[in-house]
């Protein structure tokens, strides 16, 4: 009787690597799947965060794809490991701060060694020649194959027809008749594979899975980096760069200004981490303050805060300034108006 | 059989899976396993790791302010 052969699967939660899993598992592979948190992943943050999204899907879409599938799936927190892979890309950039390819070796790698250190026998992802700009370009998969280490345990089951045989195939482990030879930016393939495998529901295709692909947060990160003037963070950074308003009067400071009651609640879980301003005498956002702020830049910021509270209109507001959990301070300030706010703030 | 309480609270989808995937892997079977979070989404994804790792869900539940699951690791 011969052995079963194993299989890690990047599961990223979208429908390719969805139906990648799924090709193995028909060829009787066991597969467990693999998914990588970077701190930039899109997933539910916003949505968990807004309340008006609250009626909108919370689901982690690894998770269930592993659930549809029928398999385990190893959640990897690597945001400590992936800051020099977004902080030094060897091969650059795209559009944004999306540093692709060199995110897809590092990931194969990762997924090379776990698959060593755990006993399996090959790697499966859900790439396509040629679907994506950057990391999938035909030119550029061998590219993932070889700096990974991965090298011939690299299995792509949907266009594995158009690439060189890897070694799962040439041991008779996976037929290579039975894979695919998808290719090019259109996803009618993958629509119909899946509606012949019964998948029904699956994340829609378009609109990324990464922070990084997004201008207006590539732009936000850019911004705290030139601010501290190092080109580091911590998850706490990258997660505040997803919410609330963001606004830099001053090099040396910025404010985070909710924008709804959602917000707000989240913000109130950094109260110890950061000084704040709240709006006392009317409904209004929680600030919160980034960077090193004298007496009289906390009186611009509750001026700039105070706009953005239902007492914009009002001759005074009054405000609670927090430099420090139990130093509060409460002052009368006149809000801002909006004609003083300067686009050139808002990061 | 240990009771044990993780907080997983102030994190994002999927740390607090992440989390408590870690913890349970320092646990015993039969061990119970209490983690709150504040992320909602935690109420459909903590229990969707433990199907698919087998543990069981003893309460999943979300309050104003927290979400709360108990979990009995698998044997």
């Amino acid at each position: 009787m011969s052995t079963q052969r194993k299989a890690v699967a990047l599961i990223s939660g979208g429908l390719d690597s969805l139906l990648a899993a799924k090709l193995m598992l028909d060829q009787g592979i066991h597969v467990e799947g693999i998914n990588f948190y970077t701190g930039f992943c899109v997933e539910g943050h916003t949505h968990a965060i807004r309340k008006q999204d609250k009626d909108k899907p919370k689901r982690n879409n690894a998770l269930w794809s592993a659930e549809q599938l029928g398999i385990k799936l190893h959640i990897i927190d690597i945001i400590d490991e992936y800051k020099d892979v977004l902080i030094n890309p060897k091969h650059g950039y795209g559009a944004n701060m999306n540093p692709c390819l060199d995110c897809k070796i590092f990931m194969v790698g990762k997924a090379r060694q776990w698959m060593e250190e755990n006993g399996f026998d090959f790697i499966v992802t859900g790439e396509v020649v040629g679907q994506r700009p950057m990391s999938q370009r035909k030119n550029l998969l061998p590219v993932v194959v070889r700096e990974s280490g991965a090298l011939d345990r690299l299995v792509r089951p949907l266009c594995a027809k158009n690439l060189a045989t890897t070694l799962p195939e040439r041991e008779g482990w996976i037929d290579r008749d039975k894979l695919k030879d998808f290719s090019g930016r259109s996803r009618k393939p993958q629509m119909a594979l899946a509606a012949a495998f019964g998948f029904e529901e699956y994340a829609t295709p378009a609109g990324g899975c990464c922070f990084l692909t997004d201008k207006n947060y590539s732009d936000k990160l850019l911004d705290l980096w030139q601010a501290r003037n190092s080109k580091d963070y911590e998850i706490d950074d990258i997660i505040l760069l997803k919410v609330g308003r963001h606004l830099r009067p001053q090099p040396h400071y910025k404010l985070i200004i909710s924008r709804e009651d959602g917000e707000n609640k989240f913000l109130k879980g950094y109260k110890k981490q950061f000084a704040s301003i709240e709006i006392e005498s009317h409904n209004g956002p929680l600030t919160l303050l980034d960077g090193e702020l004298s007496d009289e830049d906390f009186l611009f910021a509750a001026r700039i805060a105070a706009r953005f509270s239902q007492g914009r209109d009002a001759d005074k507001v009054t405000v609670k300034i927090t430099r420090n959990i139990g130093e509060e301070q409460m002052l009368d300030i006149v809000p801002m108006p909006s004609s003083e706010i300067k686009k050139e703030w808002y990061v | 059989m240990n009771h044990y309480t993780l907080d997983a609270r102030n994190s994002l989808c999927p740390l607090p899976v992440i989390k408590t995937q870690n913890k349970v892997a320092e646990l015993q079977a039969g061990d119970v396993l209490e983690v709150t979070c504040t992320d909602p989404g935690a109420l459909s994804d903590i229990p969707a790791w433990c199907r698919i790792n087998g543990h069981l869900v003893m309460r999943a539940e979300e309050n104003d302010e927290e979400v709360i699951i108990v979990i009995q690791v698998a044997y």
